[in-house]
């Protein structure tokens, strides 16, 4: 069905467009993470909320801000969906049971937006409207303002661990970035067929004589900024499958461009803002070869469909969509799992073993090729000062990144970053199925249901939320241990990474050195990207192999 | 103590700016959003409802079905659509594809039955169903087909219908829609839309 010449001029067409965007938004946001000016609308809501944006918080500070914001959302969603039965546009529907509510709120505050409910069936539009949305953009918000501060620590000489203002960040990013794009990006799904109303399903008397409930809601709103934010929760369960999220092909390209957008501008960003455009360059060069591969690999296990089912079909159609077909969806698939967005357009969970087994890989990498809105960026520059403290070892130097040298209380915090998803993962899976409430939720058995049980504690743990759809979470096991996994997953890393800005803010910028790594040379990409693989493979090769590669082999 | 003082307060700092988000973000955005979709893709927005006779409208009471969304087929002489997973099939209460792996013998046995079953209803080699015949979609809503199944239905909906499978070839061609820009996704043909124009041209 799928040819590859398509297939290639729907990727050169996609790239194109973010090679047009992504300077200029890039540019934009260095802007917006370093500008001491703020708008009027933004000095009247300081005014309101009594926040004093021009504070120069110490790391600390910035981080109990990071912590007291998640906190209250966290807090504050749960009760909206407990409640929600008592709320208007509830569409009849009851409260969240407690270990679904909870699995939710945090699922949403820490921009994974794992599912274990649908949608349709089970959350109102006031819920997905004023609440599940309202996280979409300010956990996206929190991620840039956290990559934004370790920015600003890289950059700055001497300033005794100051980082910049959290709050100041939080308002700026909502205000000048994820408000007016997001309000573009729903115009545009929205006339391009998304739907957008209030209405309770309305049912329809169909051809044959059948009825059928047409589905509505706040769909196109919640659509833009679960991709420009890189949240990824559907409005409806089949996610962005489902033809009222994701209508055309056009539609779908729209997506994918918008869960690339800010991760790869935000690299761009960072060149600016530390005040070297090519070590920006760098990093988004490491960001892009990463997802190209990805893309490369997961195109091809779609298209040439390797796998007992694909081959007595004719091909891997099994949860694809006719309009989107293998390239289409294989396209979506790596940019959703290289993003930590986790929407889908296909399931996952009946891809090939190889392309499963990339989507995988993709989420294990951390979320770095190029990853979350904010998380993309800092996963990323962590691996950079492991790189450069490697090359230090190998010729024997103190290793500096940026002219900040990397010492062992610098190291100490990168390592500790390093471990924790694998940790949270590892130790996730390995209760999961030995737990028979985790085997449980199982739909397959053997080496695809190992994969099932991975694949969403992988999500979890890196703020993914796709899923191999077969698994049943919503129970209170699953819902516990992936709750734990997305809260520990997010804010362990986040604190590490403030510290680590803090120190660097506190440092002396030094000038490059005769024995100085450069940092921006193709030299560098190659190492950083050979780092991020290593690490990656190293940590997760023996359970991929008894999950995907076992499978693929079978 | 004193960082737990601190947590508390910036805990309270965030609690303000979570209400104003709440309002700006989750009910001034999403209503912009509303009233500019209301103005400017009205028909696309209620869900991109049809009648009976493929005229476009926003009143479910007219429709019969959603030009977005696939429906079940009751009638034998009419164009498929492809196995469905949402719930007893095409139920937008309950989107989803199966989410069988490669390897499930639930999934292989099903395909298996399918192609052997539609096969002997289009009168065809099962070597000639196409996958997307044999396979559930991911929404479980896929309004389209492809081209190739289309094409395999053609002379038993001309039959049915008494119809010149000339004619109905046409129509199919009609209703194809091919790559967007000539690279984007994949060939396709809107089932109901198929089916609405076969009921027309047949004047029934």
């Amino acid at each position: 069905m799928s040819s590859l010449g398509p297939a290639l001029g729907q990727i050169a067409v996609l790239v194109i467009a973010l090679a047009v965007a992504v300077p200029v938004l890039g540019r934009y946001l260095s802007h917006v993470y370093t500008s001491p000016r703020h708008l009027a609308v933004e000095r009247a809501s300081y005014r309101a909320l009594r926040l004093d944006p021009d504070a120069d918080q110490h790391w600390k500070t910035y981080a109990l801000s990071v912590l007291g914001f998640s906190l209250v959302s966290i807090l504050g969603l749960y009760a909206f969906g407990r409640l929600q039965g008592h709320l208007p546009l509830s569409l009849g529907f009851a409260g969240l049971p407690a270990d679904g509510a909870w699995n939710t709120a945090v699922s949403f505050v820490t921009n994974t937006n794992w599912q274990w409910y649908s949608g349709e069936s089970t959350v109102g539009h006031l819920v997905q409207m004023s609440g599940l949305t309202v996280q979409n953009f300010v956990s996206a918000g929190v991620g840039m303002a956290v990559a934004a501060a370790l920015a600003r620590g890289l950059a700055r000489n001497l300033q005794d661990g100051r980082v910049g203002n959290f709050w100041a960040d939080l308002v700026r990013t909502v205000v000048r970035v994820l408000l007016p794009l997001a309000l573009v990006a729903a115009v545009v799904l929205v006339v391009l067929g998304v739907v957008q109303n209030l209405l309770e399903p309305q049912a329809v008397h169909t051809l044959t004589g059948g009825t059928q409930a047409v589905t509505g809601g706040p769909v196109a709103s919640q659509e833009a900024i679960k991709e420009l934010g890189t949240n990824g929760g559907g409005f409806y369960n089949a996610n962005s499958a489902h033809p009222f999220e994701n209508p055309t092909p056009l539609t779908n390209l729209v997506e994918i461009f918008l869960m690339l957008l800010i991760p790869f501008a935000m690299a761009w960003a960072f060149g600016r803002i530390v005040g070297d455009r090519r070590q920006g360059g760098a990093v988004l060069a490491v960001m892009a070869l990463l997802l190209g591969v990805s893309i490369a690999l997961l195109t091809w296990a779609e298209m040439a469909g390797p796998g007992t089912a694909p081959g007595v079909a004719g091909g891997a159609m099994e949860g694809k969509e006719v309009r989107f077909g293998a390239a289409a969806s294989a396209l979506f698939g790596a940019a959703t799992t290289g993003t930590s967005t986790g929407a889908v357009n296909s399931m996952h969970d009946s891809f090939t073993a190889p392309g499963g087994g990339v989507a995988m890989f993709n989420m294990m990498l951390g979320e770095v090729a190029p990853g979350g809105v904010g998380s993309g960026l800092y996963g990323m520059l962590i691996l950079a000062v492991v790189t450069v403290f490697l090359a230090g070892l190998m010729v024997g130097r103190t290793p500096e990144y940026l002219g900040k040298k990397i010492g062992q209380r610098e190291i100490v915090l990168v390592a500790l970053y390093v471990l924790t998803t694998p940790v949270l993962v590892l130790v996730g899976t390995a209760t999961a199925i030995t737990a028979s409430q985790g085997l449980a939720g199982l739909q397959e058995s053997g080496p695809h249901g190992l994969s099932e049980a991975l694949y969403a504690v992988t999500s979890a743990s890196n703020n993914n939320g796709s899923a191999f759809g077969g698994l049943s979470s919503g129970t209170p096991f699953w819902d516990t241990l992936l709750g734990l996994c997305m809260l520990l997953g997010r804010f362990v890393p986040m604190v590490l990474v403030l510290a680590l800005a803090g120190r660097f803010s506190a440092q002396r910028r030094l000038p490059p050195g005769a024995g100085t790594l450069p940092t921006h040379r193709p030299l560098f990409v190659a190492l950083l990207s050979g780092v991020a693989l290593v690490v990656v493979g190293l940590t997760y090769v023996p359970v991929l192999v008894l999950g995907p590669i076992v499978e693929s082999l079978s | 103590m004193k960082d737990l003082y601190a947590l508390l307060r910036q805990s309270l700092a965030g609690l303000r700016v979570l209400i104003a988000a709440t309002l700006v973000l989750g009910v001034v955005y999403p209503g912009v959003v509303y009233g500019v979709a209301a103005v400017a893709a009205p028909w696309r927005s209620h869900g991109s409802l049809v009648t009976g006779t493929g005229a476009h409208t926003t009143d479910a009471g007219t429709a019969v079905g959603s030009a977005l969304l696939g429906q079940l087929v009751d009638d034998e002489g009419l164009f498929q659509p492809r196995p469905s997973a949402a719930g007893a099939g095409y139920d937008p209460l309950d989107s989803y594809g199966s989410n069988y792996g490669p390897e499930d013998p639930d999934l292989i046995a099903a395909i298996k039955q399918r192609k052997a079953e539609i096969a002997v209803r289009e009168g065809v080699d099962p070597a000639d169903v196409p996958p997307d015949a044999v396979t559930a979609s991911g929404s479980g809503l896929d309004p389209d087909i492809s081209p190739a199944y289309a094409a395999l239905q053609v002379p038993r909906v001309a039959r049915a219908h008494g119809l010149a499978e000339d004619a109905v070839r046409r129509l199919v061609s009609e209703h194809t829609s091919g790559r967007t820009w000539g690279v984007l996704g994949e060939p396709r043909v809107n089932v109901l839309e198929l089916n609405l124009a076969v009921r027309v041209l047949a004047g029934s």
